[in-house]
């Protein structure tokens, strides 16, 4: 189990080298994405309009999340920027990283078998940020650079954030095929038939 | 004397307040304990995060997480409280200044159209359980429930045949389906009997009895005891990442049932069990229980 402090953007040597187990502390921009943002991102790569995205995302890292946000004299301040449940977007995850190559995928809760051989494919690895924890994930924040398809809510736009030390994350999704989440899962599945069994 | 109605008001955007920044001191302890028993390092540096984020948030003030949750009040009014009438009005306008002033994330949304209502009310929303009792006071549990821990809710019509046995083998797949989704370490409720809706209802509300409370029933309380210690063997850890600790706690309730009928409801808490208890007597004086 390895340690790694990263700056986005990320090449895809540096995402090759983490393993499932590794914790990682981010700085840099972070951008959040979560339904909508993949559903109108996708829908725009699909009429081959990429360019309407309003934002680079090639070796970005995305973050589930629908952050909690006011705007005071002109500016906005983030107050809640826990993770998102990212099984809501397994459906669309691997044709995001392929169409617009991130880096990094950071959620909760795990995702499954179609992005794990995305990640594997295109190079991308998937950190789980602890459920919940959002006040430190709000103190990890230096500002709000930009916000984009705000006509989404404010919980679904896309959110353009500089973070400092955002962490920690572990690596539960690595680009070599390995998912932490659906390990345990199946072990707690043999283990629990023998459970069953007994009562 | 301070008015009646705003007294109420205030005393639950001040329930609200404390619900938002801290979790209860048994949850706490609990996690605590978790940590220190824990020799898996990803299961740690979970725990640690949790432990840490407790504490920034009683600091900062930064809500504990960022879904701040459906505003839900269970709610048992003494028949002789002297406010009746208006009282989900006034439950709604704390609501609303709550959302404005802590801030909290607005997590109303229609079903149909998708839009947010912006201020954390709506059609039956809050949601506001209530109960008639004797006396002249007013006891009021505020849980700001999210929405990942609410999704691996379960709902069981189990045969009348199928007895204990099913009831702990329905819980024991309802963990496997929930997995990583409701933020563990969690605290399970488990509500037998009554009817479906009456066994979700009693589910949620078993999870309000304290953890370092065993079910009154010794013999419920060693079911308890007996689901907790299998759950937690699975291994499915916080975070549903691997370790010793997915539940924190297993609280049972029941009610009788139809003869052809067993229903088992089952709702789960995240590890950031948001919840707050209070007391208003007839003149609107608040005493808060929970978190102490």
């Amino acid at each position: 189990m390895a340690e790694y402090r990263l700056r986005t953007p990320i090449s895809e040597e540096d995402v090759r080298k983490l393993k499932v187990g590794d914790i990682v502390y981010l700085d840099g921009i972070i951008i959040t994405g979560r339904d909508q943002v993949h559903r109108r991102a996708l829908e725009l790569a699909a009429k081959g309009e990429k360019d309407k995205v309003p934002v680079n995302l090639e070796g970005m890292a995305l973050y589930h999340c629908g952050p909690i946000v006011k705007k005071i004299d002109d500016e906005w301040k983030i107050f809640g920027f826990g993770p998102t449940t990212s099984a809501r977007m397994e459906s669309v995850e691997a044709d995001f990283i392929r169409e617009f190559k991130v880096r990094l995928i950071i959620g909760k809760g795990g995702m499954f078998e179609k992005t794990t051989q995305g990640m594997k494919e295109y190079g991308a690895a998937y950190l789980a940020y602890p459920g919940g924890t959002s006040a430190v994930a709000t103190s990890a924040v230096k500002r709000v650079v930009d916000v984009h398809w705000l006509d989404l809510g404010t919980p679904e736009a896309m959110w353009v954030v500089e973070v400092e030390n955002f962490g920690p994350t572990m690596v539960a999704i690595d680009s070599h095929g390995n998912n932490l989440y659906t390990d345990v899962l199946s072990k707690a599945k043999k283990v629990a038939e023998e459970i069953k069994a007994k009562f | 004397m301070p008015d009646l109605k705003e007294s109420i008001k205030s005393g639950i955007v001040t329930m609200m307040r404390e619900a938002a920044f801290n979790v209860p001191r048994d949850v706490r302890e609990a996690l605590q304990r978790a940590y220190e028993i824990e020799d898996n390092p990803v299961a740690k540096a979970n725990l640690k995060a949790i432990l840490r984020n407790i504490e920034v948030s009683g600091k900062t003030k930064l809500p504990m997480c960022q879904d701040t949750g459906t505003p839900t009040f269970f709610i048992e009014l003494g028949e002789d409280f002297p406010l009746k009438s208006e009282l989900r009005s006034l439950i709604e306008e704390a609501v609303r200044t709550a959302t404005s002033e802590i801030p909290l994330r607005p997590n109303a949304v229609d079903p149909w159209t998708y839009k947010n209502s912006g201020d954390n009310t709506g059609r039956y929303v809050p949601i506001i359980h209530l109960e008639l009792v004797p006396g002249s006071e007013m006891k009021v549990i505020y849980l700001a429930k999210g929405g990942g821990s609410e999704n691996t809710s379960k709902l069981y019509m189990l045969s009348p045949v199928l007895g204990l046995k099913g009831i702990k083998r329905a819980v024991i797949d309802a963990m496997l389906d929930a997995g990583p989704k409701p933020c563990p370490p969690i605290v399970v409720g488990v509500g037998v009997g009554g009817s479906a809706d009456m066994a979700l209802k009693l589910a949620k509300k078993a999870t309000f009895r304290r953890l370092d409370e065993p079910n009154p029933d010794p013999k419920l309380a060693e079911i308890e005891q007996e689901l907790l210690e299998k759950i937690n063997s699975l291994g499915l850890g916080p975070m549903g990442l691997g370790g010793k600790t997915y539940a924190l706690g297993v609280k049972i309730e029941w009610a009788h049932k139809h003869p052809a009928s067993l229903p088992v409801g089952i709702n789960t808490q995240c590890w950031a069990f948001r919840r707050s208890e209070a007391v208003f007597d007839s003149s609107g004086n608040m005493k808060l229980l929970v978190p102490p």
